[in-house]
């Protein structure tokens, strides 16, 4: 009964959506407000509905309903409870309703907090906001129902896939959907300004804050997917350039160019056509990802990709969308008219550098993704494009954007000088210098890659530190310190994002250049000495998991001596889906990971077994958080929460 | 979700992981060439994994099948191309430069400038749109004046 209710509610959020599309589009048209204020409780009575709909999904899968067909074929009563809950979004259908919830959800929101956006202009935000929801409840509804019934229940269910049993892959993909479908507001504010052929500062203020809560929430999906990868398949790789990663990865790029060029929108009123493109972009790139992975176009062996109708209907809604939007595009770009002026020298100039880079890097990474298709259909190779392409075409546009950013953004609006934004960064050309110098002594022999990480990640860090200090007038210590922690949030934030995407940088390298690999056979009782580490192979055992059969070692890891870490890698193996997994046991550290796998018994005694010490692997994933709370702050910026009509804003925020 | 394929596929492929112990070369220069090499070819029943990475067993084969080649004295060119001429185009993970190809490779470069070169058009024109703004020496003079420096 319940789940019938979801269903129903599932179908209602269709009829819904259709409303909130058509009334409040065609009165904004005709000026009639009657049918405009249509808009916003509608997106709230979708977002409603479709809530109710996603719980008593939920319900299904905890209360293990096996007459659900989705539950029979991603379940299992032995599931521990948390799994059972995450196995909702563990599949195509489920995670398709999760995503038509989350369109809705940013338009009740859109709705709730743009009390002060002009009503047209609401009501046509709404609107497009509504017909990308009727786009996506129609798809789920005619090719991925969830709801559907069996005639004869099974006893038990077939167990949801053990790899996506694990906190780090279960929370990814909601993260990831939130910023996609976060992007689809931005698309819609975009379009909607298309409508009304008007673009001005108010309009980047408003889109703004929607761009950078779809961009904390993909870097944090994205660090999510990446640590996984790293601590589950077994040697550590941290990002494989895989179809499905790019299609995280382009809307990232596009998003990041678009807050960007937003602020341009917002201070300087230049920019403008270019920032709607971007925004149609970055929307079009998430739906183009969720094409990929839905439709197994790239992929031919992927847990999704199942049915082509689905992959032709979503095809279909990407067509529509931007084929649509940039037609609109094509007519009204035109009538954006630029009021800022500013010189070749300037905080515009660096914006627009950084938005040149990010959009050529993310169409070199889309070139790259979808070449193996253009290659076989247009001229009949069957060719691979893998990892070594994206790294060598990729790496030059971070390094060119690394070296620019600390400069670009401490230079002007308007017009400004080389040589004052030179000078006040002496000292951090000095920490750079420094800091290589001693990675270049430390890795001696292991090339360039060190040194030139370290160079371009210390030197956004202290050019970061160099903003901050530069913002706090000239008095003394004391004085400065309590400015500093006056600035505006968005000061904060947009320093502690740049000092992540060091932190990032710097990981990467140093991990990928000093990692130390020990490939070997080992008896019981053995010790092997690893980059510095003595590691001894204690004892290897069978254990019994709750769902699972584990082949258990017992590994000590000991530096000069000292016991620093005993460790337990596994061996898994699920027996109600018949599959095994590795489990990699990690002694996380600051300066290094240690990283033990067990693998195969050898025919003449003795297990395989794989070490690795890999330095600073944790800065990889600790830049993109510190990224993403540099956006958080960014978010609570005192002037978005006004612009998005919170109401009481004033009252309980220190003074900024 | 990501990567759930190509551990599905794992999984039916058996469950030897990576590079094993007794598949290594015992020098350690050539073992060493062999990784490197492994890293850009394909493992062909995997989704996008190189067979150094890979643990089906065709992936290992592979990594069988180049360290014999370069046990025999080939150069990495002859490696790839042996295996090249076995399995196509496909098993290059680093794809050629060769025909069509090239497009593919200079397009990053190629819009890069074009990108730039339409940002340095746009940004001209946004400031030959304005007025004289800088001040003249005497105005800049008298702003120090006043500012009382």
């Amino acid at each position: 009964m319940i789940v019938e209710l979801g269903h129903f509610t599932l179908l209602l959020a269709l009829a819904v959506a259709l409303v909130q599309t058509v009334l409040p589009l065609v009165g904004a048209q005709m000026r009639w407000t009657s049918w405009m204020t249509v808009a916003g409780p509608a997106a709230i009575a979708q977002a409603l509905l479709l809530a109710f709909s996603f719980s008593t999904l939920v319900w299904a899968f905890v209360t293990s309903d096996f007459s659900v067909r989705l539950v029979v074929e991603n379940s299992h009563t032995l599931k521990p409870m948390l799994y059972k809950v995450t196995g909702v979004w563990g599949n195509h259908e489920g995670s398709m309703l999760l995503w038509c919830f989350i369109v809705a959800v940013f338009g009740g929101l859109v709705a709730l907090f743009g009390g002060n956006l002009p009503d047209r202009l609401k009501a046509r935000v709404l609107g497009v906001q509504g017909s990308i929801g009727v786009a996506f409840l129609s798809f789920l509804i005619f090719t991925s129902n969830p709801f559907v019934r069996l005639a004869f229940p099974p006893m038990n269910g077939q167990d949801l896939n053990p790899l996506l049993q694990d906190p780090g892959l279960a929370f990814h993909p909601p993260f990831l959907y939130l910023g996609y479908v976060g992007l689809s507001t931005s698309f819609s504010f975009a379009v909607a300004a298309l409508i009304e052929g008007r673009v001005d500062a108010a309009w980047g203020r408003w889109v703004r804050p929607w761009t950078l809560l779809a961009w904390i929430m993909l870097t944090i999906g994205i660090a999510l997917g990446s640590w996984w990868a790293y601590y589950e398949l077994g040697w550590g790789g941290f990002w494989f350039w895989d179809p499905v990663e790019n299609a995280s990865f382009m809307p990232w790029l596009i998003s990041a160019a678009l807050l960007h060029s937003a602020i341009v929108v917002e201070k300087r009123e230049a920019l403008k056509s270019w920032t709607i493109l971007l925004a149609i972009l970055a929307f079009g790139f998430s739906l183009i990802g969720a094409f990929i992975v839905r439709s197994g176009v790239l992929t031919s062996v992927h847990a999704f990709a199942t049915d082509p109708e689905r992959g032709v209907y979503l095809l279909a809604i990407t067509a529509f969308f931007m084929g649509g939007a940039l037609t609109l595009y094509a007519a009204r770009a035109g009538e954006m008219q630029a009021k800022g002026v500013f010189g070749v020298v300037s905080r515009e100039s660096a914006l627009v550098l950084n938005n040149v880079l990010l959009a050529v890097a993310a169409f070199v990474v889309f070139l790259g993704t979808v070449w193996p298709l253009i290659a076989e259909m247009a001229f009949g190779r069957k060719l691979s494009v893998g990892a070594p392409f994206f790294d060598a075409a990729f790496t030059p546009f971070m390094v060119i954007l690394a070296a620019v950013l600390p400069i670009g953004s401490l230079l002007a609006w308007k017009r400004a000088t080389f040589g004052r934004v030179l000078r006040s960064l002496w000292l951090a050309f000095a920490g750079v210098a420094v800091l290589s110098a001693l990675a270049w002594g430390f890795g001696s022999g292991r090339g360039l890659l060190a040194p030139i990480g370290v160079a371009l990640g210390s030197w956004l860090i202290f050019g970061a530190a160099t903003d901050l200090w530069g913002r706090t007038g000239r008095e003394g210590l004391a004085v400065r310190a309590r400015r500093a922690l006056r600035l505006p949030r968005a000061d904060w934030g947009r320093v502690t994002a740049h000092s992540g995407l060091g932190v990032t940088i710097i990981g990467i390298a140093l991990m990928t250049a000093w990692q130390v690999e020990d490939i070997r056979v080992a008896n019981e009782g053995d010790t092997f000495a690893v980059g510095g580490y003595d590691i001894t192979l204690a004892s290897v055992e069978d254990i019994r998991g709750p769902n699972y059969l584990s082949t258990m070692a017992e590994m000590r890891v000991a530096r000069n001596g000292r016991e620093v870490a005993v460790l337990h890698p596994e061996k898994r193996v699920y027996p109600v889906a018949a599959m095994p997994t590795t489990e990699a046991a990690i002694d996380n550290g600051v300066f290094r990971d240690i990283y033990l796998v067990i693998g195969d018994a050898q025919a003449g005694g003795g297990w395989a077994v794989r070490a690795y010490v890999k330095p600073f692997a944790n800065w990889i994933w600790a830049g993109a958080i510190i990224m993403a709370l540099g956006g958080g702050l960014s978010l609570s910026d005192r002037r978005f929460r006004v612009a998005a009509g919170a109401r009481k804003a004033p009252s309980g925020v220190p003074a900024e | 979700m990501i990567r759930v394929a190509v551990l599905l596929w794992l999984a039916f492929a058996g469950a030897a992981a990576a590079v094993q112990p007794g598949e290594m070369l015992t020098d350690p220069a050539l073992e060493e060439r062999a990784r490197e090499l492994s890293r850009g070819l394909r493992c062909l029943v995997c989704r996008n994994e190189s067979i150094d990475e890979s643990n089906a067993d065709l992936a290992r084969d592979l990594r069988v099948l180049v360290r014999e080649r370069i046990a025999a004295g080939d150069s990495d060119a002859e490696v790839i191309d042996f295996v090249v001429a076995r399995y196509g185009e496909y098993v290059l993970l680093n794809p050629t430069t060769s025909g069509a190809n090239i497009v593919l490779w200079i397009a990053g470069p190629v819009l890069l400038l074009s990108g730039l070169g339409i940002a340095a058009l746009y940004l001209r024109r946004r400031r030959s749109d304005a007025p004289a703004e800088s001040l003249s020496s005497d105005e800049e003079a008298r702003l120090k004046a006043l500012l009382g420096d």
